[in-house]
């Protein structure tokens, strides 16, 4: 039954019902968000927040600024800790791993293997100091793989992957474009195969033709490899094209959540129908 | 120490001992920190043993770490022998061993086999080192990670994780660059299958002496505050990719003076017309041969000193 349930939304990687009526799949989530709350000093950043989060899909958080986006995708990613609550990760070897409890080896082992982190400034994300090459290469190499000539071919096909020109392969990322050096920040997160990635605004800086392509090309990639994404965004157009459910955070607390189209088009939360009435329209 | 009978070449010549100092400078404290720390080092081989670096009376980088390191292992019975890229009559071979001469009275060589402890900054000598050696170097940067990532706190935990696989990134820029693996000096190399460390700048042609080498060698970084050591037999690997393995320098020359073949050559201009000629860096191993009758094509004609970079030895032997 297992087997058969997660051999099905391989092929599909149409997550519909993955998430809302839990009983009837025997799919074990991806990650759990349990009531994670973090407070700089007595203020909150997040508030309660609790999710589930199954393979292959993708849940968009969005808000206005400082409403607390970041810090919790921050949270569930490990890059900080929460002050209450917990994120449980089921790792690829079936084992449950407590993100935050876990030994930091594993946790660092996880980030590079079995996760990405795609960054809105690229440079952030990237190694600035070597090639694009070497950039996509790194994860492999960490890994433990010590030919080159395979690591290259391998970067070879994932610039080509990401619509980069391989003999643009062994320039420094500063000589790339903005829109470039996103998309090699993205081959250099999915080289690995991993199974969960985390996007902080990733179409942030860029200009609305190249946001589209980087669009596209996010939206094929993970439906081919059947990603889960957790992407922040305050771009609803971003959020509408991506993502299969929503979170509306404001002042920390999710103030609504449901599938996008539901909370788009029919929003509750005034603050959602403000949000969805803010869109300006060309 | 080692207490081999080597009162051949006790100072009698001359240098007068400086009063008014403990013995070889430091004061016993700091040397016992500087051996607990040397201890910990040996113990953990690769592995850099933060220590607390003293002020030394000469500028960062000519050596403090490995004079500090020098300083609290000499004993009374040690021969020490000072070079500097290989050669003992370099400004700062001279000037470290001058300050053990006064300091410490013992005697002092440049032959690499009457040597019990010898301070090298940026070659191992080519005459096999044996169990009867302390090889101390002098380390600029400790911190093989340091190129690829600026942060302390960042390679620690790479250390302690053993996440390496940054270190190969940088073979592999090199590749992508210029063809083969093109770092020359101070390649990394990894320890007993654990630690990576920076072998401090030597030649790439020095790494595979470090393998198995019977003798002693502690690193000290005087201005980084660390000391990191491999105990004597201990496997020590150079990084390297399946398809691009490791390999030292090779020359079409041999050294002009004695015609060694296998040691390490440096390139000297003799004039604006072009010409060079290439010489072992080692200065004691090229006397050695010359002395056992070696010759290259520039040697100096029978009964005339021969132009070497090293004089110093020859009134004693003469």
């Amino acid at each position: 039954m297992h087997n058969l349930c997660s051999a099905t939304q391989n092929v599909a990687a149409m997550p519909k019902k993955l998430w809302q009526p839990k009983v009837e799949t025997e799919e074990h989530p991806l990650l759990t968000v349990n009531g994670v709350s973090k407070y700089y000093g007595d203020r909150a950043g997040c508030l309660h927040v609790s999710f589930d989060l199954y393979p292959g899909e993708i849940v968009g958080i969005v808000g206005e600024s400082g409403s607390g986006k970041s810090t919790l995708l921050n949270c569930i990613s490990g890059r900080l800790s929460p002050t209450y609550g917990s994120v449980n990760y089921q790792q690829e070897n079936g084992d449950l791993c407590n993100v935050h409890e876990a030994p930091e080896h594993l946790r660092r082992m996880l980030m590079r293997t079995e996760w990405g982190y795609v960054h809105q400034h690229p440079r952030d994300g990237l190694r600035n100091n070597v090639s694009a090459g070497a950039n996509i290469g790194e994860r492999l190499m960490g890994v433990g793989m010590r030919h080159y000539g395979n690591i290259r071919s391998k970067a070879t096909d994932w610039l080509e992957r990401v619509e980069i020109s391989k003999n643009r392969m062994d320039d420094l990322p500063r000589t790339f474009s903005g829109g470039m050096q996103q998309r090699l920040q993205i081959a250099r997160n999915l080289v690995s195969n991993p199974r969960l990635i985390f996007m902080d605004e990733p179409t942030g800086g860029l200009d609305v033709s190249v946001q589209a392509r980087l669009l596209d090309l996010l939206r094929e990639l993970v439906a081919e490899m059947g990603l889960a994404v957790v992407i922040v965004t305050h771009d609803l157009a971003v959020a509408r094209i991506l993502a299969h459910r929503l979170m509306v955070m404001r002042g920390g607390h999710v103030v609504e959540s449901g599938l996008t189209d539901q909370v788009l088009d029919d929003p509750h939360h005034e603050y959602t129908q403000l949000l969805v009435s803010s869109i300006l329209q060309v | 120490m080692n207490h081999t009978i080597n009162t051949t070449q006790k100072t009698a010549n001359a240098t007068p001992l400086e009063t008014g100092y403990n013995f070889a400078f430091l004061d016993e404290q700091t040397k016992r920190m500087v051996r607990r720390a040397t201890l910990k080092a040996v113990a953990i081989p690769g592995y850099q043993v933060p220590f607390a670096s003293r002020e030394m009376p000469m500028p960062y980088g000519w050596g403090t770490g490995g004079i500090q390191l020098t300083a609290s292992i000499i004993g009374q019975q040690d021969t020490l022998k000072v070079t500097d890229q290989g050669a003992d009559d370099t400004t700062n071979a001279v000037s470290i061993r001058s300050f053990f001469q006064r300091t410490t009275g013992v005697a002092t060589t440049e032959e690499t086999n009457k040597a019990t402890l010898i301070q090298t900054r940026h070659r191992i000598p080519e005459q096999p080192l044996t169990e009867d050696h302390i090889l101390v170097y002098q380390v600029p940067i400790p911190e093989p990670l340091r190129w690829m990532e600026p942060r302390e706190t960042e390679t620690r935990k790479m250390h302690a994780h053993e996440e390496y696989g940054v270190m190969h990134v940088k073979l592999y820029e090199d590749i992508a660059h210029h063809g083969h693996i093109a770092t020359s000096f101070d390649y990394p190399v990894q320890i007993a299958g654990r630690y990576i460390m920076s072998p401090s700048p030597i030649p790439k042609f020095d790494n595979p002496k470090m393998d198995n080498c019977p003798a002693l060698q502690i690193f000290g970084a005087g201005r980084e505050q660390r000391i990191y050591a491999i105990p004597p037999y201990t496997n020590v690997h150079s990084l390297d990719f399946e398809d691009h393995p490791f390999s030292v320098q090779t020359w079409d020359e041999v050294c002009g003076l004695c015609g060694a073949e296998d040691s390490y050559l440096d390139e000297i201009i003799l004039d604006n017309e072009g010409n060079r000629m290439f010489v072992c860096s080692d200065s004691n191993y090229c006397q050695q041969r010359l002395k056992a009758g070696h010759a290259g094509a520039m040697t100096a004609p029978q009964g005339q000193p021969a132009a070497t970079r090293t004089e110093s030895n020859e009134e004693n032997n003469a």
